[in-house]
């Protein structure tokens, strides 16, 4: 059989995730100490878990409304309004997804028309640009500079927006740069975002995980609340990966035909998950706060370690990633990650899985405890020293 | 700041003092002086490792002694306490409110040894008008761990 006669073409020529490439090589490999993971290491709250096995003895295990329990909608809704200043109706404006992935998904397939372009901040989380192209749609990528901070900046953005642009992606706190959107840094972009008909697709799924001043969302400025689909869920906030739930927050005509492609994709998020999500999103505040205070103990001590080692590390304020830059050690990220990965059995992601705008960087994850991150930084700070 | 230096070090004595002052934007020195304050103090009373003995061919027993006695006139239940932990077996010993007075953590050899030093040292004790001893049967969790298999990261790598 011939299958790439069978196989849709626009499938085939996706290209699988770069991260993926670098995972598939630690797997077999035993004695290597990991800074890769892109989750929390701490388990879901008990409180939390226990809400779900709580539903399911006591038979809580039909599908829910496809957009999910109202409980948890309006959960959703007083959440969003409580930390971000964000105010949705939680019967017309919200939906519960599989993930803050699937939020992004449908998002892109409910805009893109054929030849549309989308633009997407580079560095980012590997699925925007594949998304996009499978819907016909052409990611622009807007390169990000660590002189700006990774942060999109007018004149970056500027030249980029066309008549053919339909919208574009926020990703901040962002991975894998750790860089953040403050209030005055949206404020900047903002009139090239209001001047024409543009959708803002902001993935706020680390929006709890900002370190030196609390989240904006795009959405809570004058105008831009029409023109935002905001997703986020409660994997990284929660430490609730595995729990696979999300959730889209935007103006009703928007949610209306991401909701269908939802209703006949998905049916719905699991119901445990779900309910494990209302007791998270109204009796979880504590929990985010501890977590954060873990993570930033971690940030600061990673940072410090880094720059003690000569290596220039931008401070990264949000989500659980430093970005350190290695161009000056004369290889390709990929070639450095490897050697450290040889020589010194430590495995972080080369900023190359991340886009072209990211070469010369390199991914190191923090949800890690202490002593897990010493030891590795001790290879790291061997490994400089024999570079160098 | 100060609490924090408590907080972390009551996660994880093996914390050093270079680690802590990364952590927290500090000079080591500073935090060393600091936690040698806090011990001179005696708010950092000692480092310990958990060890879970049942791991090991090592026997023991533990009990957990409910004891009610007669408070002392001006000192009240001091001198009874300070009697009962100064014995080296006595790992703990509590004031407690409610059905009795003192609770006392007791570890011995065998189930045999906890009882003798039950019978011969505290029911004898003058203030001591009763004593109800029951043995640990199994410790599933202490001092904020969970005793069973060793952790390993289970986490996947997805993104």
């Amino acid at each position: 059989m011939d299958y790439s006669k069978l196989l849709s073409d626009k499938v085939q020529v996706i290209k699988p995730s770069g991260i993926r490439k670098f995972f598939d090589m630690l797997s077999g490999m035993k004695d290597v100490i990991s800074l890769t993971v892109g989750q929390p290491d701490f388990p879901t709250p008990y409180h939390i878990s226990n809400a779900a096995v709580e539903s399911i003895t006591k038979n809580k295990t039909y599908y829910t409304s496809n957009s999910g329990l109202p409980e948890l909608r309006e959960g959703i809704a007083n959440y969003l309004d409580r930390r971000f200043d964000l105010r949705y109706d939680p019967a017309s404006e919200i939906f519960v997804t599989v993930g803050g992935s699937e939020a992004i998904d449908m998002a892109l397939r409910a805009i893109i028309n054929p030849g549309d372009e989308i633009i997407v901040p580079e560095p980012c989380f590997v699925c925007y640009s594949p998304l996009i192209e499978i819907m016909g749609g052409v990611a622009v990528p807007l390169y990000t500079d660590v002189k700006d901070r990774f942060k999109v900046t007018p004149e970056k953005l500027r030249p980029l927006l066309s008549d053919k642009t339909k919208a574009i992606v926020l990703s901040y706190p962002n991975n894998p740069t750790g860089a953040i959107m403050t209030k005055q840094d949206l404020e900047k972009i903002l009139p090239d975002l209001l001047s024409r008909d543009i959708l803002v697709l902001s993935d706020e799924i680390y929006g709890e995980l900002t370190y030196t001043t609390a989240h904006t969302s795009i959405a809570s400025f004058p105008g831009m609340r029409e023109r935002t689909i905001v997703v986020s869920g409660f994997s990284k906030a929660y430490a609730m990966t595995g729990w696979r739930l999300g959730y889209v927050a935007a103006p009703a005509p928007i949610i209306k035909q991401m909701l269908k492609l939802h209703q006949y994709g998905i049916m719905c998020a699991s119901t445990a998950s779900q309910y494990a999500g209302v007791e998270a999103i109204n009796s979880g505040d504590e929990d985010i706060q501890y977590m954060k205070e873990q993570y930033d103990l971690r940030r600061v001590y990673v940072v410090k370690r880094l720059r003690g080692m000569g290596i220039e590390c931008f401070e990264p304020e949000g989500a659980f990633y430093v970005f350190p830059r290695i161009d000056n050690f004369g290889m390709t990220s990929e070639a450095f990650c490897q050697k450290l990965l040889d020589e010194k059995r430590v495995a972080i992601v080369p900023g190359s899985a991340f886009g072209a705008g990211s070469e010369g960087f390199a991914r190191i994850s923090y949800a890690y405890s202490i002593d897990h991150l010493t030891i590795a930084l001790d290879r790291i700070e061997e490994f400089i020293k024999d570079l160098k | 700041m100060d609490k924090k230096i408590l907080e972390l070090l009551e996660q994880d004595g093996r914390l050093t003092a270079k680690q802590i002052a990364m952590m927290l934007s500090k000079e080591e020195g500073d935090i060393k002086k600091i936690i040698e304050e806090y011990e001179k103090e005696g708010i950092i009373l000692g480092y310990k490792a958990i060890v879970d003995w049942d791991k090991t061919d090592r026997e023991y027993a533990t009990a957990l002694i409910e004891l009610k006695v007669t408070p002392q006139y001006n000192r009240g239940f001091d001198a009874i306490a300070e009697r009962i932990y100064n014995y080296p077996e006595v790992q703990s010993v509590y004031l407690m409110s409610g059905a009795y007075d003192l609770c006392v953590i007791l570890e011995g050899k065998t189930i045999r040894e906890v009882a003798l030093f039950v019978a011969q040292r505290l029911a004898p004790l003058e203030a001591v008008t009763s004593t109800a001893t029951h043995f640990v049967l199994r410790k599933y969790k202490d001092k904020g761990v969970i005793y069973g298999p060793a952790n390993f990261d289970e986490r996947g790598n997805c993104n």
